[in-house]
């Protein structure tokens, strides 16, 4: 039995659609994340499968049984709010209790799961203090706690990490992914992060301009981007997309740009749509300053050190931009005139309607 | 160096120290001083000491307009409290219409007690008034609101809670919009019903609002006098006449300015001990909820 499951799922405000017609299956226990910009509704979707708003159309099944029909305690679904959303003037036992006690659980069985989900967490300590007199990180603790003691078929994670500081934020994902382990639910996150979303999830549903863009693995996605939106999103820097002709004579296709540079590509000839134009795109790790042999050449534009690579950005000589990586010793100044060598098997290339074509899986 | 500095920092208060001295602080010592003394409008009087204090322990006429204070505050702070937040409650949403009832509601405190009082005399007046058709169109005898003793008060309370009741709606209208929308989320995702949520979320949340409402209303009843004074001069028989009224009859006229002062002099301590007793009792421990 799947898990949450969306059908046909629509909603406007007034004019203005938000989510177009979006279907989506998750597998039991199965981590999820919802990446996109601001305004791919993202969010709304959440909120929806949450019960705090109302879908215009589509159903939502959660573990066989229909939900969009049911007030948002009586799903079966815990969420952890972006700002928390703790009950100020309750204890952080109330906080966590509140649920359960709305639940008619018994008073015994409540203070056994508070007390469960403290030890997990580590934040017995701090039960008896109020919201007030924590940390963010630890507000945040207690925000998981209160959605695991309800347990939940489905947990809700609402740009969980987006009001810590970088270093807890880097903590606290690794928790989230133990976290992830240890409890017997589906986990949904809404992200606009996309380091986020790839250390967590076993899936991605890449979402803009109301539609689900693509959903796949985190490598799949960063790999076999299904159009010109997910390759741009995905991946930092983003990936080179540049304008190319089909040199039609190969059975695996070679891409002539504009400066003239061929790229002989992975991607098998017969797939690409006749007529209209083409795009190429080259990832930074694909295309790498040349020690020897060269495939075209570009003035630099800025250097970018790292640390363990540098980053290099420059301008083909027909003007067009592109990204490449160099070692961490780069000795490339900006103005320099570098080789380039462009990794054709790991090119991809974008049909006039954006979609993405991709050599044979590595 | 530095009591230089605090000479020209005295510099920058001084004209509010001048200001606030002359037309607060001297008024209010003076008025002490005053209700040492026996005096009136036109000759130098004497001092007496504790004297007033004493003869107003003795004067039933002043306890019986505390007492009808402390009853007219009880019949108004309350009822006024919680219809001020159920109306602040129902009308806590976005759209024209409540905009517009919001107006409605608040403008009777824009008007002058005159108006107010004005207005309710039409609405009292067993022979003619509002109430009045309307119980005899129910077949009742008509209720003489304004000079029956037993009613007065009550007719009282409902004029001042109708001219008072604005204000602190608006307040609890501008809690209520502190409160953040997800704590309200995550109540529904709690199975919260209306009723809990109502108590355990909207209210503790109103909490320094409606300790504020319940504070301010309090000081503000027990000064209570202007519709006391319009809409029955504090009768029938002294039923009606309140502490501030009993002021200005012995002020303006008997002319009684040491013994009115004196009964001043205690009425502000009986509210300023009502209002700290408040603030202690509820508002100590509101000081560790900011923050989420």
């Amino acid at each position: 039995m799947p898990s949450l499951e969306l059908k046909s799922v629509r909603k406007a405000f007034g004019a203005t659609p938000i989510l177009d017609d979006v279907s989506l299956t998750l597998d039991q226990r199965e981590f999820i994340a919802f990446l996109g910009p601001s305004g791919s509704g993202k969010s709304t979707l959440l909120r929806i499968i949450a019960g705090l708003e109302t879908a215009d159309a589509g159903e939502v099944w959660l573990e066989g049984r229909r939900i969009d029909t049911l007030p948002p305690g009586q799903r079966g679904i815990a969420m952890v709010f972006q700002h928390y959303a703790l009950y100020p003037h309750m204890s952080v036992r109330e906080n966590m209790a509140f649920g359960l006690r709305n639940a008619k659980v018994p008073r015994e069985e409540i203070s056994r799961r508070v007390e469960e989900a403290a030890r997990v967490l580590e934040i017995a300590p701090l039960l008896d203090r109020k919201p007030a007199e924590m940390s963010g990180g630890q507000r945040q603790r207690v925000a998981i706690g209160r959605a695991l003691v309800k347990q939940p078929k489905l947990f809700l994670l609402d740009e969980p990490l987006s009001n810590l500081d970088a270093a807890l934020r880097l903590r606290t994902r690794v928790e989230l992914a133990q976290l992830k382990q240890k409890v017997d639910a589906a986990v949904i996150m809404v992200t606009h992060d996309q380091a986020e979303a790839m250390t967590l999830a076993d899936r991605i549903v890449v979402m803009n301009d109301q539609r689900i863009q693509q959903v796949g693995a985190p490598m799949d996605i960063y790999s076999r981007p299904a159009n010109t939106f997910v390759a741009q999103f995905v991946g930092s820097p983003a990936m080179t997309l540049a304008p190319a002709t089909l040199d039609e004579s190969t059975p695996l296709a070679a891409l002539k740009l504009r400066d003239g540079t061929i790229v002989q590509t992975a991607v098998s000839q017969q797939s690409l749509p006749r007529g209209g134009d083409l795009r190429i795109g080259l990832r930074p790790e694909s295309v790498r300053v040349a020690n020897g042999q060269a495939s075209t050449k570009a003035k630099v534009e800025l250097v970018e050190r790292l640390g363990e690579r540098t980053l290099i950005y420059a301008r083909l000589a027909d003007g067009q931009s592109i990204t490449a990586e160099d070692a961490a010793h780069s000795r490339v100044a900006i103005g320099d005139e570098v080789p380039l060598a462009i990794d054709g098997a790991a090119a991809h290339i974008f049909g006039p309607d954006g979609s993405g074509f991709h050599g044979p899986a590595a | 160096m530095t009591s230089q500095r605090d000479w020209r920092g005295l510099l920058f208060v001084a004209p509010f120290l001048a200001l606030y001295s002359l037309i607060l602080l001297f008024p209010l010592l003076r008025g002490l001083w005053l209700s040492f003394q026996q005096v009136d409008l036109f000759g130098a009087g004497h001092f007496v000491g504790f004297g007033n204090y004493a003869r107003l322990l003795h004067d039933p006429v002043f306890g019986t307009s505390l007492i009808n204070t402390f009853e007219l505050t009880l019949m108004i702070v309350p009822p006024l409290t919680g219809m001020a937040l159920a109306l602040a409650l129902a009308l806590n949403r976005a759209g024209k219409g409540a905009a517009f009832i919001r107006g409605i509601f608040f403008s009777s405190a824009v008007l002058s007690v005159t108006i107010v009082t004005l207005i309710w005399r039409f609405m009292l007046a067993p022979d003619a008034g509002l109430l009045g058709e309307t119980w005899k169109a129910l077949g009742w005898a008509p209720l003489p609101f304004l000079s029956d003793e037993h009613l007065v008060l009550p007719a009282l309370a409902i004029t001042t809670i109708w001219w008072s009741i604005g204000f602190p709606m608006l307040l609890f209208l501008a809690g209520l919009q502190q409160i953040p929308e997800d704590m309200y989320e995550a109540s529904a995702l709690d199975n919260a019903s209306r009723w809990t949520t109502f108590w355990r979320i909207t209210l503790p949340s109103l909490r320094r609002t409606l300790v504020l409402v319940v504070m301010l209303q309090t000081a503000a009843q027990l000064q209570l006098f202007g519709q006391s004074q319009l809409l029955t001069a504090g009768g029938p028989s002294g039923a009606s006449r309140t502490a501030v009224l009993f002021l200005f009859e012995t002020t303006f006229g008997r002319w009684e300015l040491g013994y009115a002062s004196a009964a001043a002099e205690v009425l502000f301590l009986i509210i300023l001990a009502v209002t700290l007793t408040q603030y202690w009792a509820t508002g100590r421990n509101t000081g560790a909820q900011d923050g989420r």
